[in-house]
């Protein structure tokens, strides 16, 4: 490995030996072709015309108005495919495309991953594998779909908790035995290095976005920017923007689930404790002895017991702050932007809304300019969101 | 028990023992606790009944990620019996009741970091073990386990593949201690049909580049598997799913199990015969 990936002591490579040459490969071409003008040149047309960058930065008056705040809301649930997931496959899938790989594997949970990684597929003429948990599988049946659609095939992992994290731990075996030839597409900033560095740098792109429409709207920096934070990519690329910007208050917001207190929470940075999980040193929800627990949360994409290495970094030396939302909390702030901003947020983003509901309300942080970043859109959660509510569709 | 009342062979007296017999080394694995405690140890002392030079002996991790499903389920049935890090140790001192024979830990790391890692090598060497494998442990995050391992006497092991450049593989071979243990197959652990050449011809090659011992593991599922790996000049095989398969079928009727597995283990012996 050329660098260590580690963010303070966090990260870092905890893989079998096996994978350690298709590791060091990796980084070695991601090192090359990050700075490459071609391959950016590639990238960028696609994320323009494929994926429909740049995104806005939109002034929500209505709520704004309701919470005494400017709120910012950053547009990713406008991309193709309905969130910032694309960013991150678009930019990998060139990767693989460059370094000759033949066929893409991925993880899904809820699908989003899964789908912008099959949409890629397509685009680039790279036969995709997801792998999704068999649990996951029957919840999220127009995902699969969907999936399908695009041409990718669609594994049920039957193991385990048959959720994201086996769908993660069964990528891995297929990787295991298949480096020479696979591409293993992460999709979000975890993982073995050279992950949690390489999605950063390609969602770092909300970040930038964020930082130049915000100074021609308002002329200065924002107060606070809120992202949700799952395994962290779309926190961690809006956080990008801003980290040197001391001024900026950044905060992550976990899935709280029934809530922090109880068994049944997703709030790995709030809850969680230090381990390692699928490859990095980070925090994770686990037992006394280093069993990894069930995470829960009503959003899929924050249903997850560990996170991305660098939130670790970020929570321990106090540049980001880390807090959840409920279930309850989630839900609505999901109903809240639909019916104030006509913008229906997936649940993962609507945990981020609920949060800055709540920041508003502190009498502290009134007249504040508050960048929401929107990573998806809730067309996913219909059903679930109407079971939720009692409506039948 | 204190460490010193513990009669323990090392590696390197094994390897020599089975050498002058000209055979190579049995090491079964099994996971602690599968199917449950008290079931687990009548088959470890079977695979000592039966011709085991050595043991291999894993340490349930609910994630896996290195092994295939028929480990994850022993891992599972071991968890869901109550197995904890503590009674594996527990496990180990009960096996240094009735041999002496090597005992190499297969863990993740996570579990080792949990106890503390200073911790787990002590308990580990007071336990009876002789070496310790974490399968998701690069060389290059295994330091603060080597000062361990070196503090305790307990060996670190680790893994070399297909994969390995010969450049890694003499780097790993510096830092490992006891045998370099030589991943057979593109692939998690599993039984499988056939041993491919590449196998035979990765233990040649990591011969020229490591004077460490070579035992084999992941894919070994039959007695001519095993007479390949020897003959082709590993000091050594391990074989897990495909016992751990009898365990999987036999779940309803011990006494059956324990002599499919006592009769399987002096088969995979037999085969360590060098011809």
């Amino acid at each position: 490995m050329i660098t260590d990936g580690k963010f303070g002591k966090y990260g870092g490579i905890f893989v079998p030996e096996l994978l350690m040459p298709a590791l060091e490969e990796l980084e070695k071409a991601f090192l090359k072709y990050k700075d490459d003008k071609k391959f950016n040149e590639e990238l960028d047309y696609y994320l323009r015309e494929f994926a429909g960058r740049p995104t806005t930065l939109y002034y929500a008056k209505n709520l704004s108005e309701k919470l005494g705040c400017k709120i910012y809301l950053k547009r990713e649930d406008m991309l193709h495919t309905g969130a910032h997931k694309i960013n991150n496959t678009l930019g990998q899938g060139l990767l693989a495309k460059y370094m000759g790989k033949k066929r893409i594997i991925a993880e899904t949970g809820a699908g989003q991953h899964g789908i912008a990684t099959a949409v890629i597929g397509s685009l680039l003429d790279l036969p995709v594998d997801v792998y999704m948990g068999a649990e996951d599988v029957e919840r999220q049946k127009l995902n699969v779909f969907r999936m399908e659609l695009s041409g990718a095939r669609v594994l049920p992992v039957e193991n385990g908790s048959k959720t994201l994290k086996d769908a993660i731990n069964d990528a891995f075996r297929d990787w295991v035995a298949t480096v020479d030839t696979t591409y293993y597409l992460i999709g979000s900033t975890m993982g073995p290095h050279p992950y949690p560095t390489m999605v950063k740098h390609f969602q770092s792109i909300i970040g930038r976005e964020t930082k130049k429409e915000i100074l021609q709207k308002e002329g200065k920096l924002p107060d606070t920017v809120i992202a949700c934070v799952g395994g962290g990519s779309n926190s961690m690329g809006i956080f990008s923007g801003f980290l040197d910007d001391e001024e900026v208050e950044l905060i992550g917001v976990e899935g709280g689930g029934d809530g922090v207190e109880t068994d049944r929470t997703g709030a790995t940075l709030c809850k969680g404790t230090e381990g390692v999980l699928h490859g990095s040193f980070s925090f994770i929800l686990q037992n006394y002895d280093g069993q990894i627990s069930e995470a829960h949360s009503v959003s899929a994409g924050l249903d997850y017991p560990g996170v991305g290495p660098e939130h670790a970094y970020l929570k321990v030396t106090g540049r980001a702050k880390y807090d959840a939302i409920t279930n309850k909390e989630a839900l609505e702030g999901f109903e809240m932007l639909s019916k104030y901003e006509g913008i229906i947020p997936a649940l993962e983003s609507s945990h981020a809304v609920a949060y800055a509901v709540k920041y508003a309300k502190i009498p502290e942080n009134k007249g504040k300019t508050i960048v929401i970043n929107l990573s998806g859109r809730g067309d996913k959660d219909m059903f679930l969101v109407a079971r939720e509510m009692g409506v039948e569709v | 028990m204190s460490p010193r009342e513990i009669e323990v062979e090392s590696y390197d007296e094994m390897f020599q023992r089975v050498k002058n017999k000209k055979e190579g080394a049995f090491i079964p694995f099994i996971v602690a606790g599968d199917p449950d405690f008290e079931t687990s140890l009548e088959i470890v002392k079977a695979y000592v009944g039966n011709g085991a030079d050595g043991l291999e002996i894993g340490f349930a991790f609910s994630d896996p990620v290195a092994d295939g499903p028929t480990v994850q389920s022993a891992d599972l049935r071991a968890l869901n019996s109550g197995i904890t890090t503590q009674k594996g140790f527990e496990f180990i001192r009960k096996i240094r009741e009735f041999t002496s024979i090597p005992i190499g830990l297969l863990v993740y790391y996570n579990l080792i970091y949990q106890m503390g890692v200073d911790e787990f090598y002590k308990t580990a060497k007071e336990s009876g073990v002789n070496a310790i494998l974490a399968a998701d442990l690069p060389p290059e995050e295994a330091q603060d386990a080597v000062v361990a391992s070196e503090k305790y006497g307990v060996q670190q092991i680790f893994m070399v593949a297909q994969t390995t450049s010969n450049e890694r593989l003499e780097k790993i071979s510096k830092m490992c201690n006891g045998f370099l243990y030589v991943v057979a197959v593109m692939g998690v652990t599993g039984a499988r049909k056939d041993l491919k050449i590449s196998t035979v011809e990765l233990v040649e090659r990591v011969k020229t580049h490591s004077d460490l011992p070579i035992v084999v593991g992941f894919g070994i599922s039959k007695p001519e598997h095993v007479q390949n790996v020897i003959n082709s000049g590993a000091d050594g095989a391990i074989v897990a799913s495909a016992i751990l398969d009898l365990i999987t079928e036999n779940l309803q009727d011990k006494e059956v199990m324990l002599d499919k597995i006592s009769s399987f283990c002096h088969e995979l012996k037999t085969a360590t015969i060098k011809q």
